[in-house]
């Protein structure tokens, strides 16, 4: 099955396309106590969309995604404690960090492919770890980096107790970089990484540079991340170690192979199905949770081809055939 | 918007192996050039080494006077090489518009005129690459290749595998382009009545070598060159 719909016929509605950001602002109003939980869903999903642009759109193996999350987590936090508190600036500085780390990085690494990517990949996410650990003075160390306050957003609304600003302002950041990403992905630019995902040496020679092409796309992806980073760091006003684990790397994974890539909305249900899965089953079974995302990845994987929303995909189709006048039955 | 090309003592193949053994030629601005042989005589490796897609040992290839050989593959497009390869390999996952505006380069043709040139593909815009049949796909990869930059249009086996009366209306775009467009087109074909049908001259190869080169006129009066080389009327 083609992630990508089949023809323009295919595409989805506008009341499909608004359904995810009603459904946010609809938690919003009537899930009180429950906004913390949500800040770190609209984050993971942030953060799974950026996988989705470098490994589901162009084709990028990655096992390091978290360097470039874990990059923006300190870069606003130390923003916050150095420079200024004003949140969008610290927002702002963290993502041009993050994307200047991707665009190094990914001139480096990107002329690679295979098995050495993976391990290049992986190894920048584990220099930085160790890097973070070495430079207590900056980074706190393994006690994290701590005493981050971010000032009002716009210079208006005060982060509160209960979530609610984080979670606008964490809609807000996701909504205008899915604007960013859906624009992206359907550009000639978007298009041709989606090529070069399925073959190279055809893109070089219709006479695409396709390296560039990958670079540019690794760092847009890094400054996405970067952003879910410092927003995480904003949040939680704490960032630790483990950003940059191979585990936050892994778990970025799973929720984009549980969602669906190549579908931009398959962040948004990876995502979301993973945090409640672990706040819910983690309720339950505190060790074991990990039990129920196990068994879901491999039915996702064995059974459902394009992830659960190739799933929602497939039904929507069939319900928009099923409904048209004249359809067969 | 056409330029000649001009290969010398070309010596090339896949890693250690040769499998161009010396070849040169010359395909002046705005000619048509057959590449005739047998399989597996390196007719598609002459192709693939003209976009750099191989290990090149030696031997100089010329784009309207200027060296390319040691050109990127990307490099050598925006030079004005556009290939359409033998498999079309068309991308299944994007629509025929994606496909040609992913390859679109200032100079090259416009969509619509690569619409004007094949109806069918034009109302088939929307679909996706997996959703056209073979004659569909070969248009789209001719299509493809014209929305490049081109000044030599390098085509391995356009006809391959298709349906004759799809052939006929494949021939006749090509002999259109040939014709209007004033490209160079260098053109490797199996059915060889097509390819002398099509080109003023022809080079025929055999183990990497040029055995034979001249006026597809003569290589049709030709018995026994049709004979050693290119298996016609062999037992």
């Amino acid at each position: 099955m083609s992630a990508i719909p089949q023809s323009k016929s295919d595409e989805p509605s506008a009341l499909w396309h608004a359904l995810p950001w009603l459904l946010a602002l609809a938690f919003f109003f009537l899930a009180d106590g429950y906004h913390s939980l949500g800040v770190n869903i609209l984050i993971m999903i942030l953060f799974t969309l950026s996988l989705d642009l470098a490994l589901g759109y162009a084709g990028i193996i990655t096992l390091g995604h978290a360097a470039f999350f874990g990059f923006g987590a300190y870069a606003a936090g130390l923003f916050n404690l150095h420079v200024s508190a004003d949140p969008l600036l610290g927002l702002a500085a963290a993502t041009l960090a993050a994307a200047a780390l991707g665009l190094v990085t990914g001139a480096l690494i990107l002329h690679t492919r295979g098995e050495t990517l993976l391990m290049l990949t992986l190894a920048i996410a584990a220099i930085l770890h160790e890097a973070a650990n070495h430079m207590r003075d900056l980074t706190g160390g393994d006690d994290g980096l701590a005493g981050i306050r971010p000032g009002a957003v716009f210079g208006l609304f005060r982060f509160d107790l209960w979530g609610k600003t984080s979670f606008l302002y964490c809609l807000g950041v996701l909504f205008v970089w899915f604007l960013i990403s859906w624009r992206v992905v359907r550009s000639p630019f978007g298009r041709s990484l989606d090529g070069v995902r399925q073959n190279a040496k055809r893109m070089r020679a219709i006479g695409t540079p396709v390296w560039l092409r990958l670079v540019a796309m690794y760092a847009l992806s890094a400054a996405m991340a970067g952003t879910a980073g410092a927003l995480s760091a904003q949040t939680t006003r704490l960032v630790g170690l483990s950003v940059f684990e191979l585990l936050t790397s892994g778990i970025v994974a799973v929720m984009l192979v549980l969602g669906g890539e190549r579908r931009l909305y398959g962040a948004f249900v990876g995502a979301t199905i993973y945090v409640l899965v672990q706040d819910v089953a983690g309720a339950i079974n505190p060790f074991y949770w990990m039990f129920v995302i196990g068994i879901l990845l491999v039915a996702i994987v064995l059974f459902f081809d394009g992830g659960l929303m190739g799933v929602i995909e497939t039904a929507r189709r069939k319900l928009r055939r099923g409904g048209a006048p004249g359809a067969a039955p | 918007m056409s330029a000649g090309l001009k290969i010398d003592n070309l010596v090339a193949g896949y890693g250690p192996t040769v499998v161009l053994d010396g070849i040169s030629f010359e395909a002046p601005a705005g000619a048509a050039l057959a590449v005739l042989g047998r399989n597996g005589v390196g007719k598609t490796t002459m192709l693939a080494t003209l976009m750099g897609l191989t290990s090149l040992k030696s031997g100089e290839i010329l784009l309207g006077g200027k060296s390319i050989g040691r050109m990127p593959t990307h490099e050598r497009v925006h030079a004005g090489l556009c290939y359409v390869p033998q498999e079309r390999r068309i991308f299944p996952s994007l629509t025929v518009a994606e496909n040609l505006a992913v390859a679109a380069l200032p100079g090259g043709w416009t969509p619509a005129a690569v619409f004007d040139l094949f109806p069918g593909l034009a109302a088939r815009r929307g679909n996706a690459g997996n959703q056209l049949s073979g004659g569909e796909q070969q248009m789209l990869a001719v299509g493809r290749a014209l929305v490049g930059k081109p000044d030599v249009l390098l085509l391995d086996e356009p006809m391959e595998g298709l349906a004759p009366i799809i052939v006929e209306g494949l021939f006749a775009a090509l002999s259109k382009i040939r014709d209007e467009s004033g490209l160079t087109i260098i053109l490797v074909e199996q059915k060889v009545d097509l390819a002398l049908e099509f080109a003023r001259d022809a080079i025929v190869l055999d183990r990497g070598k040029i055995v034979w080169r001249g006026a597809c006129a003569a290589l049709r009066t030709d018995e026994e060159a049709q004979h050693l080389y290119l298996g016609v009327g062999a037992d």
